[in-house]
């Protein structure tokens, strides 16, 4: 069965691997997962604002992004993000976009309609009591918000903020339909170009499956860490 | 912008001339659904079986279940899809591979599969953590009534446990719908894979995506419409959601 099993394919293609491949799978996660928990906070606030128009736009923008399949906003995004940056910029053609950066605002746009659900949950998770205390203390809704909910909203939900982004990790390998070399496209690109799939697929779902369980099973530490005990 | 907005084209001859892209499209529509159905049923009879691994008593059955969920949920689908579709014909003996590889609609199975077995170690976790939501006496009451433990299982536990699951289950067989547009990659040519193909022929993009968004939204529609259905249907009487 693995009598034929090319060891050597990997090791000579490590370097590109990992250093062109999961450089950019990571730079990838690490930047949407900061952007889309930004937006995504965003957009939880909006929906809890309590101004109908506002929380109305918040929330069918975060239903119609969770309806949709991954791979359909990603064409979307590739293909409407030069229209966009052509409006912003007043060009008289749509701009030329790459590769990262229309992967990377996909992800944002995408992320932040999971993660704002999360950090709803967080923030309606605090009692009411600590507005309340906040605002008889004279702070304004946005010092509320920045000093008081917002770091336990965010301390509450981490573990699951941090499973969302093992998810994101995973789901960036997505990119591969739009032939960008992130760590899976990077193992493809060398499968196809040696005839090696067997060896190449096999060794980059090792290596996924690696990484993950790893930061699942850190995650699982930390959540047993940073309980509050009430 | 100067984007050539076309709506007719979905009236229009495809390539081929044989139909219409609007017709292709929803030829895409009902593969994504039959392909969606496929690989829920495998998810539901995969992930109960594991999920109920997981709940029992011995050891090595908890052991055996937590793996499966481990090994499934810690992979990305588009990795599995791939081991599935160009691995796996290479690792079987040389008989069993070739007939594989020429299977018709080699794809489809591929993804329903595929997508399925992904599906089944999200499922696993719902039904273990539905089964564990229930008070301890239902198992105890069972037992005192002579029932053994499949018994138990069949009659007591799973019917309580999958009412309860149902609202979670609904979000995931949304997931089943949606994943099955990873199966682009492999050459299936479900919705999304007819609008890209769509676009590429007719270079009408945002009229096909348009297209495509519009029905995967019906299709969410329908079923959550539909689960609702039957969530008020199989209700428990005495708890919040009964009657």
């Amino acid at each position: 069965m693995f009598s034929n099993f090319d060891f050597d394919v990997i090791r000579r293609a490590l370097p590109y691997l990992f250093y062109e491949g999961m450089t950019f799978t990571l730079t990838l996660t690490a930047l949407a997962a900061l952007g889309g928990l930004a937006f995504g906070t965003m957009l939880a606030l909006m929906r809890l604002s309590g101004l109908r128009l506002l929380g109305r736009i918040a929330g069918l923008y975060v239903d119609l992004m969770r309806s949709l399949p991954l791979v359909l906003v990603i064409f979307w995004f590739y293909f409407l993000v030069p229209y966009i940056g052509q409006w912003f910029t007043g060009a008289s053609r749509p701009i030329h976009v790459g590769a990262f950066a229309s992967s990377l605002i996909t992800f944002i746009m995408f992320e932040a309609a999971y993660f704002s659900e999360i950090m709803r949950a967080g923030i309606q998770s605090i009692s009411r009591g600590q507005p309340a205390a906040a605002q008889a203390l004279g702070l304004t809704y946005s010092q509320t918000m920045r000093y008081v909910v917002l770091p336990q909203a965010f301390r509450n939900m981490l573990p699951v903020l941090l499973t969302q982004t093992i998810v994101l990790f995973q789901d960036t390998s997505l990119v591969y339909v739009l032939s960008i070399p992130d760590f899976l496209g990077a193992a493809s690109k060398v499968a196809q170009r040696d005839g090696r799939l067997v060896e190449m697929y096999l060794f980059a779902a090792l290596v996924y499956f690696t990484i993950s369980c790893v930061a699942s099973f850190g995650v699982r530490r930390l959540q047993a860490r940073i309980a509050i005990v009430r | 912008m100067n984007y050539h907005w076309n709506w007719h084209i979905f009236f229009e001859p495809d390539p081929t001339g044989a139909t219409t892209y609007l017709d292709l499209l929803l030829q895409g529509l009902l593969l994504t659904i039959e392909t969606a159905l496929f690989a829920w049923v495998i998810a539901l009879v995969f992930g109960s079986i594991v999920g109920v691994l997981r709940t029992l008593p011995s050891k090595t059955a908890s052991w055996i279940g937590f793996f499966y969920v481990e090994f499934f949920r810690n992979m990305p689908l588009l990795v599995q899809l791939f081991l599935w579709f160009f691995v796996l014909p290479e690792l079987l003996p040389r008989a069993a591979g070739l007939w594989l590889k020429q299977l018709p609609h080699a794809s489809f199975y591929t993804a329903a599969i595929g997508v399925g077995l992904f599906m089944s170690a999200r499922v696993a976790e719902q039904v273990r953590a539905g089964i564990g939501s229930l008070p301890r006496g239902q198992g105890q009451a069972a037992t005192a009534l002579g029932l053994n433990t499949a018994q138990t299982y069949a009659y007591v536990l799973l019917p309580m446990a999958f009412r309860i699951i149902l609202p979670p289950l609904t979000s995931e067989f949304l997931s089943t719908i949606k994943n099955t547009s990873v199966a682009i990659t492999i050459g299936l040519l479900e919705l999304t894979g007819q609008a890209r193909s769509m676009q590429e022929f007719s270079f009408q993009v945002f009229e096909a995506f348009t297209a495509a968004t519009l029905l995967y939204l019906l299709l969410n529609l329908v079923v959550v419409a539909g689960m609702r259905f039957l969530e008020r249907a199989v209700a428990i009487p005495g708890y919040i959601s009964g009657k």
